[in-house]
């Protein structure tokens, strides 16, 4: 099941500079998993050593913040979007 | 000439040149700007700032743009009044407002944005943006008009109508989205990583945030170089909150305050605390939205973000970007935090109005209700020194308090008047 993750500037450097990647997913904890093994390293900087969601990272599916879902056990589907944006703006 | 040294991931200590750039690209941390106090301790002086500009210019040493050409629409050294009327009704003797409805757009949004706007013509940019809860729309606006850019201005559609029309006036490019503020703080955050735009509040936000230092200082300078023992603060996302304790703590470490010997800022300047600033931070937020004030009361140290169902709409940040940081100033400073009941929020607006004559906004409305909890529930004594912040002015808002509208209806004889004035005393 593909679906469309939007990558921030400071997360392009790993994905060799592209802005979206597409992934084979059916949650958001399986989704991180896998662009880790595409991209090695990927996984640390959104989740923390107890498996959370770093404070400073916010993700969305179709728009909707997943700390209001279920978090990384947020289930994924064919033609999702995912974001990932960086939580430190606005105010 | 600015005295920046470059930038700082306030979480892991990373350091960045300073380039429009807001979180590290290690932990998303939020960027600060490093200062050289050295230099700065040597060339500032009260003399200095008191010869500056009557605006947040006069501080330009302790800003992290250049002061020689700035986007400069007078932003600032707003007036500093004893509260005789709202303190006798109070009970507080020794109570000033720091009113700051009166910038050019009417908020405290234009200290950040003039030094935003700032920074952004320094970069280069051509195109001034931001994600607004309606008064920084306005203040983007009109600094983009002055500066001779382009605006683009972000803003949920539901926004009271004075602050929408605010913000058109200066010929933005306005886009009305239809959802909540935070919806629109995400969507411009991807925008800010696709189009070469100053966002103040996204990519330019180190510099931005660093505008609302000037609350502190001139507050400092207007009490005579000293600094109150309350003060009294609306909160959205926290930034102003935070940043009126660092310029309380710069001045002092600086050997600006009467009295105060100057201390080095230690190893993370973004957390100095001059042991001479005593004075008690409180935060107050609408119950509507209140994240960072729910975290406070529940000994959290984290914010849960919450969706917001607030009349303060111009606090109406679910999500608060330095909902932590805001934390930890409430901690150091042994203050407070007060989520203000909805229906209190128009009671505040009346308050002030009527005994100060000063028409502030809704967000005005919630600082008054949190103050008067303050001195009702004797947090602040009598004779204490407090200052409380009005950030928005009352005619953005105007819909919130319709129902004040209740005039005598006459026709222009003596008679008709004579009998509706009786009719009125007797109500």
């Amino acid at each position: 099941m593909s679906v469309l993750v939007r990558i921030p500037t400071p997360l392009r450097r790993m994905t060799g500079g592209k802005d979206k990647v597409e992934v084979e997913s059916s949650n958001l904890g399986e989704m991180v998993d896998t662009l880790e093994s595409a991209y090695p390293g990927f996984k640390e900087r959104l989740v923390d050593e107890n498996g959370d969601l770093r404070y400073f990272v916010n993700i969305y599916v179709n728009g909707e913040d997943v700390r209001f879902l279920q978090g990384l056990e947020t289930s994924t589907s064919t033609g999702d979007e995912v974001s990932i944006v960086p939580a430190v703006a606005g105010g | 000439m600015a005295f920046v040294n470059g930038l700082v991931c306030r979480e892991c200590g990373r350091e960045y040149p300073a380039e429009p750039l807001n979180v590290c690209d290690f932990c998303f941390g939020p960027l600060e700007v490093v200062y050289d106090y050295a230099t700065i301790s040597e060339v500032i002086s009260r003399d200095r700032i008191s010869k500056g500009p009557i605006s947040i210019w006069r501080y330009e040493d302790l800003l992290p743009s250049n002061g020689d050409d700035p986007v400069d629409i007078m932003a600032g050294y707003t007036p500093l009044i004893k509260a005789r009327g709202l303190g006798k009704r109070l009970g507080l003797n020794n109570l000033y407002i720091k009113n700051d409805s009166v910038n050019p757009s009417f908020s405290f949004k234009d200290r950040v944005v003039s030094v935003a706007a700032t920074k952004a013509v320094e970069f280069g940019f051509e195109t001034l943006a931001c994600a607004s809860t309606g008064n920084l729309a306005c203040s983007v606006a009109a600094h983009a008009a002055r500066a001779e850019v382009n605006a683009v201005v972000f803003i949920p559609s539901d926004l009271e109508r004075g602050k929408i029309i605010g913000a058109a006036i200066y010929n933005p490019t306005l886009v009305s989205v239809k959802g909540t503020y935070d919806e629109v703080n995400r969507l411009c955050s991807e925008i800010a990583d696709n189009y070469p735009w100053a966002f103040v509040n996204i990519n330019m936000r180190p510099y931005y945030a660093e505008g609302s230092k000037t609350l502190g200082y001139e507050v400092a300078e207007q009490l005579g170089w000293r600094l109150p023992d309350h003060v009294v603060i609306p909160s959205a996302s926290g930034a102003m909150f935070t940043k009126i304790w660092k310029g309380f703590n710069e001045f002092a470490c600086l050997g600006l305050l009467e009295g105060v010997e100057p201390m080095s800022f230690g190893a993370d300047q973004n957390t100095a605390h001059h042991p001479a600033v005593t004075t008690r931070m409180h935060m107050t937020q609408a119950a509507g939205c209140s994240p960072i004030a729910t975290a406070w009361n529940s000994g959290q140290t984290q914010i849960q973000p919450v969706r917001p169902d607030s009349i303060a709409k111009s606090l109406a940040i679910g999500n608060p970007a330095d909902g932590i940081y805001a934390l930890r100033v409430i901690n150091n400073s042994n203050g407070s935090a007060y989520a203000v009941p909805e229906e209190d929020i128009v009671d505040g607006i009346k308050l002030l109005a009527e005994t100060e004559g000063i028409f502030t906004e809704t967000a005005g409305g919630v600082v008054m209700s949190g103050l008067k909890n303050l001195a009702d529930s004797g947090a602040i004594k009598p004779d204490e020194l407090t200052v409380v912040y009005i950030t928005g002015n009352g005619l953005k808002t105007q819909e919130a308090v319709e129902g004040v509208v209740d005039p005598l209806m006459v026709k222009p004889t003596m008679t008709s008047f004579e009998e509706e004035l009786s009719l009125r005393e007797r109500r």
